[in-house]
């Protein structure tokens, strides 16, 4: 083996990278013709998209109160889901820290959270839907438990990179454990769950635009059924009003967090 | 004595009034919000009991459908999530070089690329998949592109960013060696935004897998087809089966990804 | 043993720790320090020092041994027990351990924590006289100007002086510093060694000081402890300490 001239190849080739590299684009092929993705669809589709867009234009706001109505049921749909997703954050995140809980805890609450997490909102919203009936409440469970999963999770992990050396010394004066977390535990981290619950009720703004489209409440249904009607104009109407009001809320709060820095 | 004694306040009353504000606001649109919004309460009572119900009705779970039609949309689901992700960088790419303000010194062209990449961000991909639908007609052709440019903003906004952290240094020493541009860019930046790269294609891949089993519900093919069909037709214990298999195949994924990236860096 | 009949100071009889079963870290540590006077524990690093002070306010549990604050057994001690025992120790640490983000005046005053209530903690309610003694420490340690300031915008020397006034805060029966001096500088060291010495010499608390300098444990403390592999090889004042013994403590020579 050590006969060959190995200095002499400035550039060695790379097999398993270049192996990768042909499986990945056989794999693109594949995936493209089993998806009927082909260029004669593609033009059709050009074509399609010209005259949807000539019917989008202009904006039709002539029905401004049905857009406002909309949109002030999301905005506040946003705001009880954060609200009530960082009250219920805040203890779940205590009890999913492995530096502060008992292990069985930390378990329990870490398999709660996940799951929380693991399905997409849409999906939560329509089984609340379906549970509990068409409206805003629908909505509003649905990004709770949306809210709770992010928050808790990034909470926790901030608990878990905070200093020791601080909470031992608070735990050295002989506080009691709620004071060592009030003290120890909590200054360290409160910026950062302030972060999280900002940048949460950031995304709940965008989420309750859309949990209208199965049904929960919000301007997400007046834009389903401005689509379904092929009303396109009323369409880019509501898309531009909800873009502005996401644009102007992602100003704000990355304001916000810059300030809490 | 109690002369002596001296004040101590935790904040000055700025503060204190400036946080008071807060509170009061926070709490102002709560109620507002609480007040207006349209909750009927015989919901809200019936809400547990009802969910309970749904739970009952979902157990035990169809299993024997999934091979009746689930796998196939899983792995349509799988394809539109790739393909999507993979047309996303097509785009985001140019319009990420064009919004880093060191490698283009255009300030209007770095506007207008951050205007795109933020319109494509604001809408969500399922508001995408609406306007696809339209397009291309109900499939997995518009779930694919709904995912692409929902992902272009992400990504393009990402990729910009790690662009404008390199180092100047090797871009420069490049460029003195007399260098084309292009040349530049893939021998001075590229190798060092390459982690960064990968590491935003998995992230996005991993959020396109959960984006992309939702697309179904407004006809954009994959498994929210499925999905939709299953609910429509109250037949719950081929939802639970249904969702059982989202969970898991969000589960791998999320595991590839964080095995991929500890592997990248 | 006679350390028996002492009521008053610390008593220690048979202290054995392991972290891991086997591995001996103190092997059985018996020591009797009279309530008041200034004990300085030297030796290598690793030795068990600091675990053997962690041990006295059970932020380390030892596994055998009694540990006897003023003729109560601290090893026992469970729960809220273990907190009013805690609340009697104060304890200086070498990197300060001050909470970061809170200013100088609540750093202070977490010393009294094990006295009032949560709600008190919580709403910064301390009685006037808790805070009329913070300032009074403020001044004591020569940081008068600095109540309101982050605890992160200090300096070291600054920092350890408000190690102190907490610990001096809780108004303890003992005060621990566990390489009270390490992080700083010469200078600075010294002033933190004079300023721990005077104010626990004007209270009358007994005062136990890891320390890796042996000059600064020399000019200081009354009594010195010098300890090796996790047992006391030497015990007696400055004055007995000689180059043979600094041998056996630290081993080698070529140091000395």
């Amino acid at each position: 083996m050590s006969s060959f001239p190995i200095r002499s190849r400035a550039f060695p080739p790379n097999w398993p990278m270049r192996l990768i590299g042909v499986l990945f684009v056989a794999y693109t092929l594949y995936a493209m013709s089993r998806l009927d993705l082909t260029w004669a669809r593609f033009s059709i589709g050009m074509g399609e998209a010209s005259r949807f867009l000539a019917r989008m234009w202009p904006p039709n706001f002539t029905r401004w109160e049905l857009l406002a109505e909309g949109l002030i049921e999301s905005v506040q749909i946003a705001l009880l889901s954060s609200a009530l997703g960082i009250i219920l954050a805040l203890p779940l995140g205590l009890m999913a820290a492995r530096n502060l809980a008992p292990k069985p805890l930390t378990m329990l609450t870490r398999g709660f959270i996940a799951f929380c997490r693991s399905l997409h909102y849409v999906i939560v919203a329509i089984l609340f839907v379906k549970a509990i009936g068409f409206g805003a409440l629908a909505g509003i469970a649905a990004l709770t438990i949306a809210s709770v999963g992010f928050i808790a999770k990034l909470f926790a992990e901030a608990i878990e990179e905070v200093s020791m050396k601080q909470v031992e010394a608070i735990r050295a004066t002989g506080a009691g454990p709620a004071a060592v977390i009030l003290y120890g535990i909590l200054p360290q981290v409160a910026s950062r769950f302030l972060g999280f619950s900002l940048y949460q009720l950031d995304s709940n703004l965008r989420n309750s635009t859309l949990v209208g489209i199965v049904g929960a409440g919000g301007i997400g249904g007046t834009l389903f059924a401005a689509f379904k009607r092929f009303d396109y104009d009323f369409v880019a109407a509501i898309l531009m009003t909800i873009i502005a009001m996401i644009f102007l809320a992602e100003v704000v709060s990355g304001r916000i967090r810059a300030a809490l820095r | 004595m109690t002369a002596l004694l001296r004040e101590w306040h935790r904040f000055t009353p700025l503060e204190r009034f400036g946080r008071w504000f807060v509170y009061l606001s926070i709490v102002a649109a709560l109620v507002w919000a609480m007040r207006s919004v349209e909750v009927i309460p015989e919901f809200l009572i019936d809400a547990p009991e009802q969910m309970m119900d749904l739970l009952v009705r979902m157990w035990p779970p169809d299993l024997g459908y999934y091979r009746m039609g689930v796998h196939e949309a899983l792995v349509e689901t799988l394809h539109i999530a790739t393909l999507g992700t993979l047309f996303s960088f097509i785009l985001a790419i140019p319009l990420a070089l064009l919004a880093a303000r060191n490698i283009c010194r255009s300030r209007t062209l770095n506007s207008f690329a951050q205007l795109l990449l933020v319109t494509s961000r604001s809408v969500n991909s399922l508001v995408w998949a609406l306007i696809f639908v339209a397009v291309f007609g109900p499939g997995a052709a518009a779930g694919t592109f709904a995912i692409a440019f929902r992902s272009i903003g992400f990504v393009g906004k990402l990729l910009a960013e790690a662009l404008e952290e390199i180092s100047p240094g090797p871009l420069e020493a490049l460029s003195a060696t007399g260098a084309p541009r292009s040349s530049v860019i893939l021998k001075g930046a590229w190798p060092q935004i390459e982690p960064a790269f990968w590491g935003v294609a998995l992230f996005r891949w991993d959020i396109n897998i959960r984006e992309s089993a939702v697309l179904g519900l407004v006809g954009a093919g994959g498994i929210g087809v499925v999905l939709d069909d299953a609910i429509n037709f109250f037949q719950w214990d081929r939802v639970a089966t249904i969702l059982f298999a989202i969970l898991i195949i969000v589960i791998i994924a999320e595991i590839v990804v964080t095995r991929l990236r500890a592997r990248l860096i | 043993m006679s350390d028996r009949a002492v009521k008053s100071g610390l008593v220690i009889e048979g202290l054995v720790k392991e972290y891991v079963p086997g591995k001996l870290v103190l092997r059985g540590i018996d020591l009797a320090l009279p309530a008041k006077g200034i004990t300085a524990i030297i030796g290598p690093s690793g030795t068990g020092k600091s675990t053997l002070l962690r041990c006295i306010n059970r932020l380390v549990e030892p596994t055998a041994g009694r540990i006897l604050l003023n003729g109560q057994d601290l090893v026992p001690l469970r729960g809220r027990a273990l907190r009013m025992a805690r609340r009697r120790i104060g304890m200086v640490f070498q990197e300060y351990n001050l909470v970061e983000r809170l200013s100088v005046m609540e750093n202070i005053l977490s010393g009294r924590l094990g006295y009032v209530s949560f709600w008190q903690a919580w709403l910064r309610r301390y009685p006037a006289a808790d805070i009329e003694r913070a300032f009074t420490l403020l001044d004591a340690v020569g940081l008068p100007d600095h109540a309101s300031q982050r605890a992160d915008a200090l300096s070291g020397g600054q920092r350890q002086r408000v190690g102190i006034a907490r610990a001096l805060m809780q108004q303890p029966e003992l005060l621990l510093a566990d390489e009270p001096t390490s992080s700083l500088d010469p200078r600075t060291a010294v002033e933190i060694m004079e300023l721990m010495t005077g104010l626990t010499a004007s209270t009358g608390v007994p005062l136990i000081v890891n320390i890796h300098n042996v000059d600064l444990a020399r000019r200081f403390a009354q009594r010195i402890i010098g300890m090796s592999g996790g047992s006391i090889i030497f015990d007696g004042p400055p004055e007995t300490l000689e180059t043979h013994h600094l041998r056996q403590i630290y081993g080698g020579e070529d140091w000395l």
